[in-house]
């Protein structure tokens, strides 16, 4: 109840430039020549002093990726995007890598606060006593690299393995190895190619057998850079009976020129694991005349790859200029579920073209979609899924529901479901809504005294709750202010 | 000096050429008085509502509405509820996922904002509404629902003055409150409505059945047909008009 107050507080506080996030820090940078050649992509791996095994599966990727085409299905339309323009690779200078969190650029420590990320473990347990949330350990990304992650050792006594992808590759070869591409194949699609190829950093989790990671785990990626793509890298393996929950959150500068972000992210479960990753995108979308924001191409997919494992996508995607995300399933072993869970807003010129799939390949495998897609301004917000069951997926169901709000008229809602069965006993359920905000609605909340904004902020919340509901606590305030600052100025 | 005060009201729907819907009314209401409003479908008696709440599809043409000596149609809707203008709804609106109690407060709090005063404290919040609730029949179960959402129409009208008590309006505009209602439900509202009947509060009850008015007695009773009040009298005037019908009043002004 308080979180409605705040949000319609945060509302009310807010000028047209509603993106607080829009800063940039003035830092020295290191950065590969732009543009895209094998030279580059050896310059990235051997920037992070990588075996010779990673180099080579990285330029398999290039190679491959050269021959590819950039996908043209989903409802997004936007300038070719020119590859030999950008940069690759792009990290805050520094003597030597940070030792410690003493030898990080003030710059950077001052940004992440500024973004209200404590990256000192002293802060963030400061934090901690005066909000009375409970401890979550933090992965900093600013552009290509890596420059801190907390609690580090605290969560080494539990064996749980937390660190950048580029010191994994380092320190746990084997594991890496073994699971790198396992879930997303290197040429699974034209950005994960790219990305692969490219990849800068990102996390690593491991989280041993029968262990429950005894915090929160996130990481907070920022794009500084100016013409620089980001290409995370983001592992995590969930062994058996093992329990990890993971939050990413994202920003970057208001730039007139549109940014780039193509990311990886796979994730393990075997046997009798869960794993809940909650996603809080909040890139910078654009100004009101849909100059600039960035291009979010991400590649997201989880193996339930174990009997009984359980693998839970909770996202808020309010950045962005154009969005292409389908955080996925494959539930492989038998009785493994799959749940995807789901707000996307558009406003300005937004684009949104994002879904999930749900592959059931495993007997009895259980899947929930619930997906709120909300369109304001002169936006676009598409959802996009696929169910399918293999045909020894005896007894697979799904439930899914769309519902799309539309606010004001120049906007639109499209629902583009796709459902395969293979198997006769597979049962699939699928509920969909599209609605606007009704002028009934609003003079009611208006006549017991709310403004036009509270009452749109209301409204919305009401319509999202379901999903809400699914995030962690603290990402649950924060997404709920969010959702009304992106609305800012969608209605009157 | 009257709270309010309707002077020769003209009105018609937005952007319509056509005919006006009101044409002319006037009335005057002093706080503590309960004014009731009767007249055949169509007379014009939910224009009159909206038109005091502010809903945008009505565009007044002539005359002049005050709450206090203030020009209430220069006011935006939000800005009546908080000078006090509370409208009790023929069909209260649903809003999907947003719990009655978030509902109740976030309307309060936002009127006591305008009004420039301080927030309800929680404690304070809960105490007030376990009270008003109890009082009409309405279980914690139902404060939790989202808003309207599955309630049957007598517990949407529960719920409408429940609202009503909370934000203890100036001037209750009460639209057919009784339609759709069983007796026992009528007697509750009733009870619901009188308990709120004070010095300083002023009502205007909108109904077309006398039956209303045996439980919400009121100072005065007006009939109105299109677009004008044709007759004002005292209580006894309700069942004249229960007796005879308003075809007198629908030939007399045709």
């Amino acid at each position: 109840m308080p979180a409605v107050q705040e949000t319609v507080e945060q509302v009310r506080s807010i000028d047209v430039d509603q993106y607080k996030y829009g800063f940039f820090t003035d830092i020295e940078s290191e950065k590969a020549a732009k543009g895209l050649t094998e030279e580059t992509v050896r310059f990235i791996s051997a920037k992070k002093g990588e075996p010779e095994w990673l180099l080579e599966w990285r330029l398999d990727a290039f190679r491959r990726w050269q021959t590819m085409q950039e996908p043209e299905w989903a409802r997004v339309s936007y300038p070719r995007i020119d590859y030999q323009d950008l940069y690759y690779y792009a990290a805050p200078k520094a003597k030597e890598g940070p030792k410690s969190i003493d030898d990080i650029d003030p710059e950077i420590l001052a940004t992440y606060e500024k973004l209200g990320i404590p990256l000192r473990e002293r802060d963030a347990l400061l934090g901690i006593e005066s909000t009375g949330g409970s401890k979550v350990a933090v992965d900093a990304v600013f552009d290509s690299v890596s420059v801190a992650t907390t609690f580090k050792e605290e969560l080494a006594k539990a064996g749980v393995i937390f660190m950048p992808i580029s010191e994994a590759v380092r320190e746990y070869p084997e594991l890496v190895k073994k699971y790198l591409g396992s879930v997303v194949p290197v040429t699974d699609n034209f950005f994960a190619t790219l990305n692969s190829a490219v990849f800068s950093d990102g996390s690593f989790v491991y989280v041993p057998k029968g262990v429950r990671c005894p915090m929160e785990l996130s990481t907070y990626f920022r794009i500084n850079e100016r013409n620089t793509g980001q290409f995370e890298r983001t592992l995590i393996i969930a062994d058996e009976g093992a329990y990890v929950s993971y939050l990413e959150g994202c920003t970057a500068p208001m730039r007139d020129e549109n940014q780039l972000h193509a990311a990886v992210v796979e994730l393990v479960a075997l046997a009798d694991a869960e794993i809940k990753y909650s996603t809080v995108q909040n890139w910078y979308p654009g100004d009101k005349d849909g100059k600039g924001g960035i291009f979010n191409f991400v590649t997201k997919r989880g193996d339930c790859r174990g009997d009984r494992s359980k693998i839970s996508w909770t996202q808020v995607e309010t950045g962005s200029a154009i969005t292409w995300k389908y955080p996925s399933c494959i539930l492989r072993g038998d009785e493994s579920r799959g749940e995807f869970y789901s707000i996307a807003i558009s406003n300005g010129y937004q684009q949104v073209d994002s879904g999930t799939k749900m592959i059931h390949l495993g007997r009895n495998t259980t899947s929930r979609i619930i997906a709120k897609g909300i369109a304001a301004g002169h936006s676009d917000n598409t959802y996009r899924g696929l169910v399918s069951a293999h045909r020894k997926a005896t007894g697979a169901r799904n439930f899914t529901n769309c519902d799309s709000l539309l606010i004001g008229d120049k906007c639109g809602a499209h629902t583009v479901p796709y459902i395969e069965s293979k198997n006769s006993s597979a049962q699939f359920e699928h509920e969909a809504t599209t609605s606007k905000i009704s002028e009934d609605q609003m003079f009611y909340c208006r006549q017991r005294g709310l403004s036009d904004e509270e009452a749109t902020a209301l409204i919305v919340n009401g319509f999202v709750k379901d999903v809400l509901q699914q995030l962690p606590m603290e990402f649950a305030v924060e997404a709920q202010k969010l959702i009304s600052v992106s609305l800012e100025g969608s209605v009157g | 000096m009257a709270m309010l005060e309707i002077d020769n009201l003209h009105a018609k729907i937005e952007g319509d050429e056509g005919r006006e819907i009101l044409k002319g009314l006037s009335l005057t209401v002093n706080p503590g008085e309960v004014h009731a409003i009767m007249g055949p479908n169509g007379s014009g008696k939910s224009t009159l509502s909206y038109i005091l709440a502010g809903k945008e599809d009505y565009e007044v043409t002539d005359g002049s509405v005050t709450l206090d000596g203030e020009d209430l149609l220069e006011m935006e809707i939000d800005e009546r509820a908080a000078k006090g203008v509370f409208l009790a709804f023929q069909y209260p609106i649903e809003v999907p996922g947003v719990a009655t109690m978030t509902f109740l407060r976030a309307a309060l709090n936002a009127q006591r904002r305008t009004r420039g005063e301080e927030e309800i404290s929680t404690p304070d919040f809960l105490r007030l509404v376990k009270d008003k609730a109890g009082a009409l029949g309405i279980s914690q179960d139902m404060l939790r629902r989202g808003v309207n959402v599955g309630f049957s129409g007598g517990e949407k009208k529960r719920m409408e003055i429940l609202q009503m008590a909370i934000l203890e309006p100036k001037l209750c505009i009460l639209d057919e409150t009784d339609s759709g209602l069983d007796i026992d439900a009528l007697k509750v509202v009733s009870e619901g409505v009188n308990a709120l009947r004070s010095p300083d509060r002023g009502m205007i009850v909108i109904t077309h059945y006398q039956r209303l008015l045996n439980h919400i007695v009121p100072d005065f009773v007006h009939v109105m047909n299109k677009g004008r009040i044709v007759r004002s009298g005292g209580k006894e005037l309700a069942l004249e008009l229960e007796a005879n019908g308003y075809a007198e009043y629908q030939q007399d002004a045709a």
